[in-house]
């Protein structure tokens, strides 16, 4: 589904990714685990539209997308859950749902709002609070249903976990778990690394801007050599 | 108490067009962070449109549509021609070019029209008055007021219900998030140019029935008071420019009146010694914006 093959991505002369190739099927749930500036950041700037590579190309359902803007990687069916979450802070939590479905018809946006709003009953408790007012957790929840919002087929999280309490993180996971069920294709970032093995089909370990494993969570949980970036990342 | 009163009316009366164009000018600093000092070549254009039309026989009513709809065109004539070019530049670039458009536009009417004064009839009923009391009220402030009033209503209505609405505030508070989102950058940048450019229309109409004149230069008096209603109320706050517009046009006049006889031709002078003191106190406006985080 999407094809990720020689990106490169500069911040004027440093290399914040080398050469980075990696694949991820149609219902595959894959981690992206590495120390910090590894450069995991960059990756899924880079595949978004945020960031324009400096070489390298990404192809999504087989047509070539390299440096589209963002909101045509949208269209194309691909949403991001920035880092940091981003949600809108001064606006209220139905209308940021509202602006995840800009893309859509007004009557399946509403449709789509009150799906989320059953998914996410924290979210429905607190429909006309301004975002800024949400707790940590809420405030994941939030952006997780807002990149939802879009029906997206291929769904990127960046660090969904951060900052979050171990009940809430329990909570991420098990969202993960229902969206793969539910069909929808995910590709994460996460700084828990082992939590995320466990939780992925395959995953991809990045360390300084360089692709240098790749395989299923056992294989990886395996390697000696990669134990520093499971437990040294934070 | 009836002076104080009387102020205070004539005061809302000249905030109204300042509130408008502050708003204008707030919403494209929102979305692109682009302080326009072009802003007021809007009723330039506006002015010229309209000595060429009444000349040639048209009606006020008929010139109050086509000035609101010259100022929309013009404003999104200059987005395309000098704005999306150097969109996304570091803001001093963007305020390089706003003034660079300000000088074009001068440039072409002093060239290609006159460096004089051109007038044009105002409509009569501008300089009627009534009294309620011992109060002497002009029809014009009256319909400033509510023409002000309703845009702003309806502007608040466009930009708490439309998706339009959501993606302007959207885009304002983090414009890379709101990508991301699948917001247009194309489509949000041109709309808030052309509700910009709605706004200057409206204030424009009062503007010019008021001066009864147009100049090359008639654009920098408005972009001014717009510019600093939009700092004072705090730059990025679309409420802060609303009010920053009246407490300019309160201030102006309430000085105008108070100050001994010397003084009081000197009017802007101390408004903008006040606004410099403000500054000292409040650098962000009466409204301050948390600073977004920028990457």
């Amino acid at each position: 589904m999407l094809e990720v093959s020689g990106l490169t991505t500069r911040y004027g002369a440093i290399s914040a990714l080398r050469d980075v190739s990696l694949s991820v099927g149609a219902g595959e749930v894959i981690g992206l685990i590495g120390p910090n500036g590894a450069g995991k950041t960059t990756l899924l700037g880079s595949i978004a539209g945020l960031l324009a590579p400096a070489e390298g190309t990404v192809s999504f359902d087989g047509k070539t997308v390299t440096g589209l803007s963002p909101e045509r990687m949208l269209r194309a069916g691909l949403a991001l859950v920035p880092e940091h979450r981003r949600i809108f802070t001064d606006m209220t939590v139905e209308e940021n749902l509202k602006i995840g479905g800009v893309t859509l018809r007004a009557s399946e946006r509403t449709g789509l709002l009150n799906e989320m709003m059953e998914l996410f009953p924290v979210l429905s408790d607190k429909r006309d609070t301004p975002a800024g007012f949400l707790s940590g957790g809420e405030a994941q929840q939030l952006a997780i249903a807002r990149a939802l919002m879009s029906k997206p087929r291929l769904l990127m999280m960046d660090e969904p976990s951060l900052g979050l309490a171990p009940i809430l993180v329990d909570l991420v996971f098990d969202l993960i778990g229902r969206l793969r069920e539910a069909g929808t294709t995910v590709l994460v970032v996460e700084q828990n690394a082992t939590r995320m093995l466990d939780a992925a089909d395959r995953a991809y370990v990045l360390r300084s801007g360089e692709v240098v494993a790749s395989g299923t969570g056992a294989d990886l949980l395996a390697r000696s050599d990669l134990f520093d970036t499971f437990v040294g990342g934070h | 108490m009836t002076e104080l009163l009387q102020n205070l009316i004539d005061g809302l009366g000249r905030g109204s067009i300042y509130a408008l164009l502050a708003l204008g000018i707030a919403v494209i600093f929102g979305v692109m962070h682009l302080l326009n000092f072009a802003h007021g070549e809007l009723i330039t254009v506006s002015g010229y449109v309209s000595v060429w039309a009444l000349g040639a026989g048209l009606s006020w009513w008929l010139l109050v549509p086509l000035i609101i709809v010259t100022s929309v065109a013009t404003s999104l004539i200059i987005e395309r021609v000098a704005f999306s070019r150097v969109r996304g530049a570091n803001d001093f670039t963007l305020l390089l070019t706003s003034f660079g458009v300000h000088f074009v536009v001068s440039a072409i009417f002093l060239l290609y029209v006159s460096a004089s004064v051109k007038n044009f009839s105002r409509p009569g009923w501008v300089a009627d008055t009534y009294s309620i009391g011992s109060l002497n009220i002009e029809v014009f402030d009256t319909v400033v007021i509510i023409v002000t009033i309703l845009t702003l209503v309806g502007t608040t209505l466009l930009l708490q219900r439309t998706m339009f609405g959501l993606a302007l505030r959207a885009a304002a508070a983090d414009f890379d998030t709101a990508r991301l989102m699948g917001v247009k950058s194309d489509s949000v940048i041109r709309g808030a140019f052309a509700l910009s450019g709605l706004l200057a229309g409206i204030a424009g109409v009062f503007w010019l029935m008021r001066a009864g004149s147009t100049t090359p230069s008639a654009g920098i008096d408005p972009m001014l008071k717009g510019v600093l209603a939009a700092l004072i109320g705090g730059l990025g706050s679309l409420r802060g420019a609303v009010l920053g517009g009246f407490a300019l046009g309160l201030a102006e006049v309430l000085l105008r009146s108070r100050l001994p006889g010397d003084l009081a031709s000197l009017t802007e002078g101390v408004v903008f010694a006040l606004i410099a003191v403000f500054f000292i106190f409040r650098p962000g406006g009466i409204l301050t914006v948390a600073t977004a985080e920028r990457v």
